[in-house]
């Protein structure tokens, strides 16, 4: 049952950031639901490349060297997807600095009216 | 954002240059211990953004430009692609791994199942580590500084 | 002529590291001079165009692949127990990879050229041109990848630049809204992508598509659950209903210039689209699905393809009705257009998911082992042929209409239609470029989208009447949409505040005429385009298992 704990928070995770995605009205609050959602994602992509009772993929001076040694690929796919979310969250909140300066309010209801007002 | 007091500013000076070493270490050994490019730069872009915080947005803005972390940026990211291009001159085929087995620079092969840690060795990944580290450093602080001086800002006073 | 086959053999990678090199050099030539900044950047596109017309030529006129593998010789390794693996990341260019890589460098050159004198006034032009070289690297990269890690890498990076590009106008509230808008819808599809590979990756430890095509099993849940995931995340990207609604607000937000760079990533995700039900899950496209419900199989008797069609089939009969309603109402110029192109790619899923439900599996014995093949009928062939057609001629249509809507926003800096009127007789060139462009999104003869509009309607009604009408009569509403804006706009009587305007400058002229030559000209030999063009691609999109051993060797 221990080993199934990573694949229940991966579907919890991914399950909060969908409803905070969709049911939330502040922007903020959307930009941490993607949050939440990729790091569901990147949970999920590093517990695949676990086996039981292996080592890190490091040679080091380790005396039992004839262990095995979890998969390497799944932790290069993962650090890649971090540096993207990096990326996109970084853009997003820009973006949000630049929405505030506009309208003066978060609120998605109410930016939709002030959007449709404007024409 | 204006800075903070005396005791705040005397401290991030201090621990600024220890942060500064631990990045530049898990930049520099990145094909050997878990880290490289991003990781270690990340770690060097947060010291920064500790002075950032401590001194306030205004004075760092007027120490540091913005357009000498842009260079910076472009070098660290053209040295990447030219690594890239220079596996397709010396190598024959694009991100060849070139430096393997010469003798003067990252060149060394480790015997298969050796448990020892040698710094010679992994050819262009070094270099390559230090181009991305370089880049990250000075993106991740852009982006922290640039946000911090636009949030000070009033409305309808954007420069 | 050995500098030109090496230049050959290495082309695939150098069509993605040429426009990545010049978009990382852009800000530091833009500290000598705007104009060499410029001719750098054309230059740069101008070299990546002969690069890919020098690719594209060979692959299809000698109808063989082109592999490229990252870092070494080959893409398997075997240390010492015997076993292979296929570590490299690979580039595979097949006829299906050439025909759109061909879109992309029309699309990319003509765009380029076009924004020289249309951004001249607009302050922030170095970093302009560094993400628009970004999203070319990143649309060339999502098209020639073999890899579906990396294509998923090149899918964030164009993402990230096209939306700091439709929000270039940051005076305007309305475009940031649209940006941000595209950025959270994008980021969901791509992370439901990358779900999706990574379930696949867990269950046969391959990412290169090929392998994974010659691994497949269906007969867990995981895959049919990574199958769904799949086309639901690259239906987000291709603007499929009910996934539409960042695609009117970006389109009519953004710099024209950049709106046709942004078709051509439509079209990649589209292209990914069925790269992925073709050829990576190719081998069960005719399996049969059980569902038990209560101890009886409800769905006895359909195959995976009937489902896939059917599915198919209705969302995109949803996203012609609605495309087309919703432009009927619209009053803003751009947005207009915008759904014109909602209506467009509803039309190239309908020729798709039609051509499903004509499969038929047959089973032949190569050598004692039973191999499954499966065909598409006459119908079929022929509305995968008038799909994949349809592609170029839609880009290149909706491309035009968006550059004639730059133009007058360029001269009048207005886009609604209530508020222009009879610019017909100072610009005239400008006129003729909207009455091609009307004619060709119509399907009238003699230019291209009428050639491809008849493939289409021939085959569909062939296989289901019902649905040739209701196609049919989209493309009348189109007609009778666009008509009217060209009343409004161009004819009519002058309206005294524009009454000095002058025709656009000459880059933009050039730009909006080698749209129209080549619309043209597709338009006036359309079997030229269809026996040397097209018919490759679509050989190589219903031969799932020419893909497989061309780049597994």
């Amino acid at each position: 049952m221990i080993y199934q704990i990573p694949f229940i928070a991966v579907a919890g995770l991914i399950l909060i950031g969908l409803y905070a995605v969709i049911f939330k009205r502040n922007l903020i609050k959307i930009v941490i639901g993607i949050t939440l959602i990729e790091s569901g994602v990147n949970l999920f992509l590093i517990t695949l490349g676990y086996r039981q009772g292996s080592l890190a993929p490091i040679f080091t001076g380790n005396p039992n060297v004839d262990k095995a040694m979890s998969l390497p690929v799944p932790q290069a796919l993962t650090l890649t997807s971090i540096v993207i979310g990096v990326a996109v969250l970084a853009l997003m909140l820009s973006l949000i600095i630049h929405i505030y300066r506009h309208y003066g309010t978060l609120d998605v209801k109410k930016l939709a009216k002030k959007e449709a007002d404007e024409e | 954002m204006s800075g903070m007091s005396k005791i705040v500013k005397t401290i991030s000076n201090i621990a600024f240059p220890f942060v500064l070493i631990y990045g530049l270490y898990i930049i520099a050994h990145g094909h050997l211990t878990p880290g490289g490019g991003f990781q270690g730069g990340a770690v060097v872009a947060s010291g920064c953004a500790m002075i950032l915080v401590s001194y306030g947005s205004i004075w760092t803005m007027k120490k540091v430009k913005e357009k000498q972390l842009s260079i910076l940026e472009s070098a660290g990211a053209v040295s990447f692609i030219v690594l890239g291009f220079l596996g397709l001159v010396y190598g024959s085929i694009f991100f060849n791994n070139y430096l393997v087995g010469n003798d003067y620079l990252f060149g060394e092969v480790p015997a298969i199942k050796s448990t020892l840690a040698n710094f010679n060795t992994a050819g262009i990944l070094p270099l390559m580590n230090f181009a991305v580290g370089l880049k990250v450093i000075a993106g991740l602080f852009a982006i922290v500084l640039v946000m911090a001086y636009a949030t000070s800002k009033k409305k309808g006073e954007i420069e | 002529m050995n500098f030109f086959e090496s230049l050959l053999t290495h082309s695939p990678a150098l069509i993605v590291a040429v426009p990545l090199l010049g978009a990382f050099l852009t800000p530091l030539i833009s500290k000598i001079n705007d104009k060499i900044r410029n001719a750098f950047v054309v230059f740069i596109v101008g070299l990546t165009g002969v690069l890919i017309s020098m690719l594209s030529y060979d692959v299809l006129m000698n109808n063989k692949m082109h592999n490229y593998v990252f870092g070494g010789d080959s893409a398997l390794i075997m240390p010492a127990s015997g076993e292979s693996f296929a570590v490299r990341i690979i580039f595979a260019v097949d006829g299906l990879n050439a025909f759109m890589i061909i879109i992309g460098a029309i699309l990319a050159f003509v765009g380029v050229i076009y924004s020289w004198h249309f951004m001249k006034e607009h302050t922030g032009l170095d970093k302009y041109y560094t993400l628009v070289l970004l999203m070319i690297a990143g649309m060339l990269g999502m098209m020639l990848t073999g890899d579906m890690f990396n294509f998923f890498v090149f899918l964030e990076i164009t993402s990230i630049s096209s939306c700091a590009l439709i929000a270039f106008y940051t005076n305007k509230g309305k475009s940031v809204l649209a940006g941000f808008k595209y950025i959270v819808i994008s980021t969901i599809g791509a992370l439901f992508i990358l779900f999706a590979i990574a379930l696949l990756y867990g269950q046969y430890n391959a990412l290169n598509m090929a392998v994974l095509a010659n691994s497949i099993q269906f007969n867990t849940f995981t895959d049919k659950i990574a199958l769904v995931l799949l086309i639901s995340g690259l239906g987000m990207k291709a603007g499929i209903v009910p996934m539409h609604m960042w695609l009117p607000d970006s389109y009519g937000q953004a710099p024209s210039s950049v709106t046709l760079i942004l078709i051509g990533t439509t079209q990649a995700g589209l292209y990914a689209l069925f790269r992925m039900v073709f050829t990576v899950f190719g081998r069960h496209i005719t399996s049969p699905i059980e569902l038990t419900i209560a101890g009886n199989n409800i769905l006895a008797g359909t195959n995976l393809n009937s489902i896939v069609g059917i599915i198919l089939v209705v969302l995109a009969i949803l996203t012609m009705i609605i495309g087309v309603m919703m432009a009927l109402k619209e009053s803003d110029f751009k947005r207009m257009i915008a759904f014109a192109a909602v209506a467009e790619i509803g039309y190239m899923v309908l020729a798709i998911g039609a051509a499903f439900f004509t499969l038929s599996p047959s089973e032949i014995t190569i050598e004692g082992v039973q191999v499954t093949f499966y065909s598409f009928s006459q119908a079929g062939q022929m509305a995968i042929k008038g799909g994949l057609f349809h592609i170029i001629n839609d880009a290149l249509d909706i491309g035009l209409l968006f550059l004639v809507a730059g133009a007058i926003y360029y001269v009048t800096k207005e886009t609604s239609l209530n508020k222009l009127g009879g610019l017909a007789r100072n610009m005239k060139f400008t006129t003729i470029f909207f009455i091609i462009g009307l004619l060709a999104v119509s399907g009238m003869p003699p230019m291209n989208g009428f050639a491809s509009k008849l493939l289409i309607y021939e085959s569909i009604y062939l296989i289901n009447p019902i649905l040739a009408i209701v196609a049919i009569l989209c493309s009348i509403l189109l007609l009778a949409t666009f008509v009217k804006v060209l009343h409004s706009v161009f004819l009519g009587p002058k309206i005294p505040k524009f009454d000095e305007v002058k025709e656009v400058p000459a880059s933009m002229l050039i730009g909006m005429g080698l749209i129209a030559i080549v619309i043209i000209f597709f338009g006036l030999f359309p079997n030229l385009i269809l026996e040397n063009i097209v018919q490759p691609a679509a050989d190589a999109l219903m031969n799932y298992s020419a893909y497989i051993g061309g780049s597994l060797l």
